[in-house]
């Protein structure tokens, strides 16, 4: 990946993460994460890592994105009128923000941070390489997977649905009043 | 290649600006999207490691974080409509039921 690019993404990527969280419509907070995410995955495709970024674009920024949409939408949120929380508590949030990405700095990324530099060996980042690791080391923790999804499923189902006999509270509210 | 402390640097900034978001925002919808935030600021830091190690593990873990993180949204987003249900809220300052 060329340096300016590199330049072009993060920035791009550190503007869209700042939108999520100083825009005031949740739509539009929605639609940075989105432009974010795309980011991310062209930086991974960037480090070789093809397969990851596309699925990154298609589940992460198709499918739960979507999901994310559709709440929206069904609550029907509107933008947020009036302050936001209290000043001292968004100075704490930034302090504390600052303070962790310094740190993080310095934990993860000292200037003389050396990783044993490793070719990557032919085929790195294909499908073929991911499905073959996914299968064979990995392949207990795959397994483990399809009941966390199943029991995601079944438990969103559950926490969702209106419980037969029991009204609506909000329509309960409204022929209250 | 780009240096790893710069990949690093750029993970670890957005990871911040993910906490921040959880930290500032009250409305508990933009608190999630920060969280989803913060796991992507992770994957990126795996997948830049794992490239540079020539290995393909980090790309394993980035596969199962984001099936981690499809199925936190889904009882995750669940959990909120149930909230509004009973409450008409999304803003956390509403929710003190176990406040103490």
């Amino acid at each position: 990946m060329p340096p300016f690019l590199y330049i072009f993404l993060g920035a791009l990527a550190i503007v869209s993460a700042l939108g999520v969280i100083v825009q005031r419509n949740p739509i539009h907070s929605l639609l940075a994460l989105i432009a974010t995410l795309m980011t991310v995955a062209v930086l991974f495709i960037g480090e070789d890592a093809v397969v990851v970024g596309f699925l990154q674009i298609i589940v992460y920024a198709g499918a739960i994105m979507v999901l994310f949409l559709f709440v929206i939408w069904l609550l029907n949120l509107q933008v947020e009128t009036g302050p936001t929380g209290h000043l001292a508590l968004k100075l704490f949030g930034s302090l504390t923000a600052a303070l962790l990405a310094t740190e993080l700095f310095f934990i993860l990324a000292p200037p003389h941070l050396q990783v044993k530099f490793t070719h990557e060996p032919v085929g790195y980042g294909s499908l073929a390489s991911l499905a073959g690791k996914l299968f064979t080391d990995y392949l207990v923790a795959f397994e483990v997977t399809s009941v966390l999804l199943l029991a995601a499923v079944v438990g969103s189902v559950a926490l969702a649905r209106r419980l037969p006999g029991t009204d609506d509270p909000r329509a309960a509210r409204k022929t209250a009043s | 290649m780009i240096p790893l402390t710069y990949m690093m640097s750029l993970s670890a900034i957005i990871f911040a600006i993910g906490v921040a978001g959880v930290i500032i925002r009250r409305n508990i919808l933009v608190m999630f999207m920060s969280i989803e935030l913060m796991l992507n600021a992770v994957n990126l830091a795996f997948i830049a490691i794992g490239s540079r190690l020539g290995s393909m593990d980090g790309q394993v873990i980035v596969f199962f974080v984001m099936t981690v993180a499809a199925a936190e949204a889904a009882v995750g987003l669940g959990i909120i409509i149930s909230i509004f249900r009973n409450r008409e809220t999304v803003h956390a300052d509403d929710l003190t039921l176990m406040r103490w």
